[in-house]
């Protein structure tokens, strides 16, 4: 039993790993694939080809749209056949690409072979330049570039690279199969990124419930030259968070506001560095992962994990997996603790795309709201120290000033606070918001000071 | 795909509920109660009934023909209340003051505030200290009634221990208190029985996470170590930790009663420093007050300080100092 966890908060839902035991299948390609232009976290990116144009899977079809943002490839090969705004997951209208797919002919130089190539390019620039010209981005969630991450600000030193496998969302296994069929690949791209960062500890950080795939990982660690490690987790909800496995790794807390380097962290999921072999190794661009299709009323045997092309419709891997089981009350992509409830299911997949989860009325089904009866549940498991209770009481009694004096703006929205309340009070719901509206009072502030200070310099150079 | 539900994470709940939790504490007593019902019979039966079918009908009353607004009997608080105020009651009380007691409980200590979540005071014991102020004779009548088992009816048969250091000195009543006091202490009310009944029903809690332990063992460790220093400088006249800690309401008070989430402090250091007061103020009755016991005035007292404690303590916040 590993004792290695975070120490504030936190809450152990059943892990639900129902799927853990489907093998990686190749998704077929649909007759048509929408790529979204708004798939990593930052400005979306601009297309650069036009309507009619012949394409080849892994050709670059849109430009970074600024510092922090992506490129982004055809995952197909086929004829652009639209560029025009799309419903996303939520329903809001989003740039995409339309593509009719034609055949399956991939642009050159990308080496499709399965050949582990496991010498590193000792050219840390280049390596760097591969990950952003292969559209590389966080795939634990946040879809954040990972050649930014890479690439801490000058000053700043990178003392521990976290490989993160702790997959602590139930229900999801496309990490937990990765690390299973792709280990020494994800170990080749950990290698890599230890390289770019300066070649600094290394970890492999997964939680206990998947002793498979700690066993999978230090096996290989053992047939590899690498200087890496591979931590066993005590299993704990939201471990996968950032700011929580850099705690539970490097017993660090990253302050309020601070990025991970701060502390000397780099976090990557297993998956992010899945692609970073496939980028700097095999140069191939992102435009595969992995997606689990699982849930509490879909039948073991109709559960998948599938190795997908980013840009089929979500509703063509449904109705391949065999269509909206019958129970289903909710269809999430993501996990059940932090993923979004998809609005509509023609909406595309995108880089991140973690899930297709079914869950049914008695999984999900929130009971109505009664009196908090002021238990103090939801403190004890918020992995911030916040006290959700009393953001809520602030929200609703419109202290913003109370509500940024007591933190709001550190909640990372992780849900435990409503998961644990036993009254169901919608404490997530409401400091969500109330997070939205001291963030856009700080960031107001910090405008108007910025503004005031130029406006106090010009003033001074007219009295000169 | 207009049937499927579109909201907000989290897409699960814990299976936990004011009910469930509610029903926890219940099960918790369990063992204290039966161990009150053997030996004090039918008595202790009739006034557990009473007290569990005035607090809720009470409730459901008060919810349905005065606030117009849904019941909430159904989260079992009613009966966590009813079954600790009979627990804090002599075992011969009268039906009819067992219902007063629970008209103070519910109506005035929990409902007039708002009802579950609301209150300052903790329901049960303001309707037993009401009880205690309005019907002194009634509420120190430690008669014995006839229990299921035949108990130890030899020493001190009628009269509480704490009320025994008054007439036999602290030395004396010292003496009284030993192991056995443990399983059973006859004489007071049915909360006061079996420290490891109520003990046993305290770790249930605390093993199920139900409630967190630092209020309990803030004030038995006050407790003790005031009863130890006064015990120690004077032995004649202060009885010693182990009587203090297994006579009176201080185990039932300490497990069940401060423990109460409505009024008791949110953080652990708030819950320590509530415990303190508790046991503070607790041991300065016993010693110094006209009262034998005070665990009840204790626990109202710090109940008041709640709030001034939520305000000015919080858990630590992480990366921050």
């Amino acid at each position: 039993m590993s004792k290695i966890t975070f120490k504030i908060g936190g809450v152990h839902p059943d892990d639900s790993k129902l799927s853990r035991g489907c093998a990686i299948e190749v998704l077929p390609l649909p007759e048509t694939v929408y790529v979204s232009m708004a798939q990593h976290l930052g400005a979306p990116a601009k297309p650069i080809v036009a309507v009619g144009d012949k394409v080849k899977a892994g050709q670059l079809i849109a430009e970074a749209g600024g510092f922090i943002s992506a490129v982004v490839h055809s995952p197909v090969s086929g004829t652009v056949k639209a560029i025009a705004p799309r419903a996303d997951l939520a329903g809001r209208p989003v740039m995409h690409v339309e593509i009719a797919v034609e055949g399956d002919e991939w642009a050159d130089g990308i080496d499709l072979s399965d050949t582990l190539v496991t010498e590193i390019p000792d050219d840390r620039a280049a390596m760097l330049k591969k990950i952003q010209d292969c559209g590389v981005v966080g795939l634990g969630g946040a879809t954040f570039p990972t050649h930014v991450k890479l690439n801490p600000a000058p000053g700043s030193v990178a003392e521990c690279l976290i490989l993160n496998g702790a997959e602590c969302e139930p229900y999801l296994t496309s990490d937990f199969r990765i690390l299973l069929e792709r280990t020494k690949e994800i170990i080749v791209g950990a290698a890599i990124m230890q390289k770019v960062l300066g070649g600094c500890r290394t970890v492999i950080a997964i939680e206990e419930n998947k002793p498979e795939a700690i066993k999978a990982v230090s096996d290989a660690l053992k047939e590899l030259p690498y200087k890496i490690e591979v931590l066993p987790l005590k299993k704990k909800y939201p471990q996968g968070g950032e700011k929580q496995l850099i705690a539970a790794v490097m017993g660090r807390e990253v302050g309020s506001g601070a990025l991970p380097i701060s502390v000397g962290a780099v976090v990557q999921n297993v998956a992010t560095s899945l692609a970073v072999y496939e980028a700097v190794q095999k140069n191939k661009p992102l435009l595969t992962n992995v997606l689990t299709v699982t849930g509490d009323c879909l039948p073991v045997e109709k559960q998948h994990n599938y190795l997908f092309r980013i840009g089929v419709p979500l509703s063509f891997i449904a109705e391949y997996a065999g269509g909206i089981p019958e129970g289903a009350a909710k269809l999430i992509s993501g996990g059940p603790m932090m993923g979004r409830a998809i609005a509509n299911l023609d909406a595309t997949t995108v880089k991140g795309s973690s899930s297709i989860l079914y869950l049914s009325e008695a999984a999900t089904k929130r009971n109505a709201q009664t009196a908090c009866i002021r238990c103090g549940r939801c403190s004890q498991a918020c992995p911030m120290g916040l006290e959700p209770h009393l953001l809520y009481r602030l929200y609703e009694a419109g202290d913003y000033d109370g509500l940024e004096a007591n933190a709001v703006q550190d909640c990372i929205e992780c849900g435990c606070c409503l998961y644990s309340c036993p009254a169901y009070v919608p404490l997530l719901d409401q400091i969500r918001q109330a997070k939205g509206a001291v963030l856009g009072i700080i960031r107001a502030r910090a405008a108007a000071a910025k503004a005031a200070a130029e406006a106090a310099k010009s003033n001074e150079s007219k009295n000169q | 795909m207009d049937k499927h539900i579109v909201s907000p994470n989290p897409h699960i709940h814990a299976p936990v509920s004011t009910r469930s939790l509610m029903l926890d504490v219940i099960i918790a007593l369990c063992p204290a109660v039966v161990v009150s019902f053997l030996f004090y019979g039918w008595s202790e039966v009739m006034i557990m009934a009473v007290s569990i079918v005035s607090c809720v009908l009470l409730e459901w009353a008060i919810t349905k023909w005065m606030l117009k607004a849904p019941s909430t009997v159904g989260d079992l608080s009613a009966v966590v209340t009813a079954i600790l105020l009979a627990m804090n009651l002599p075992p011969v009380t009268p039906w009819w003051v067992v219902v007063i007691g629970a008209a103070v409980a519910i109506a005035v200590a929990k409902m007039s505030f708002g009802g579950i979540g609301q209150n300052i005071f903790n329901p049960a014991i303001t309707g037993r200290v009401f009880l205690l102020l309005s019907f002194p004779a009634i509420m120190t009548d430690w008669t014995l009634p006839q229990g299921f088992i035949n108990p130890h009816l030899d020493a001190f048969s009628g009269a509480t221990l704490l009320g025994q250091v008054n007439i036999l000195g602290a030395a004396q009543a010292d003496k009284l208190v030993g192991l056995q006091t443990l399983w059973h202490n006859i004489g007071g009310s049915a909360g006061e029985i079996s420290a490891i009944a109520l003990l046993a029903g305290w770790l249930y809690l605390v093993v199920r996470k139900v409630i967190r332990p630092w209020i309990t063992l803030s004030i038995f460790a006050t407790v003790a170590v005031i009863a130890a220093i006064f015990h120690l400088a004077d032995p004649e006249s202060f009885t010693g930790p182990l009587f203090n800690l297994l006579t009176g309401g201080v185990i039932l008070g300490a497990c069940f009663m401060a423990t109460d989430y409505v009024t008791s402090p949110m953080s652990n250091l708030g819950g320590v420093i509530f415990g303190f007061g508790i046991g503070l103020i607790v041991m300065m009755i016993r010693y110094f007050g006209s009262y034998p016991e005070g665990m009840s005035f204790a626990i109202l007292i710090m109940n008041m300080a709640v709030p001034l404690l939520n305000m000015a303590f919080h858990q630590r916040k992480f990366g921050r100092k």
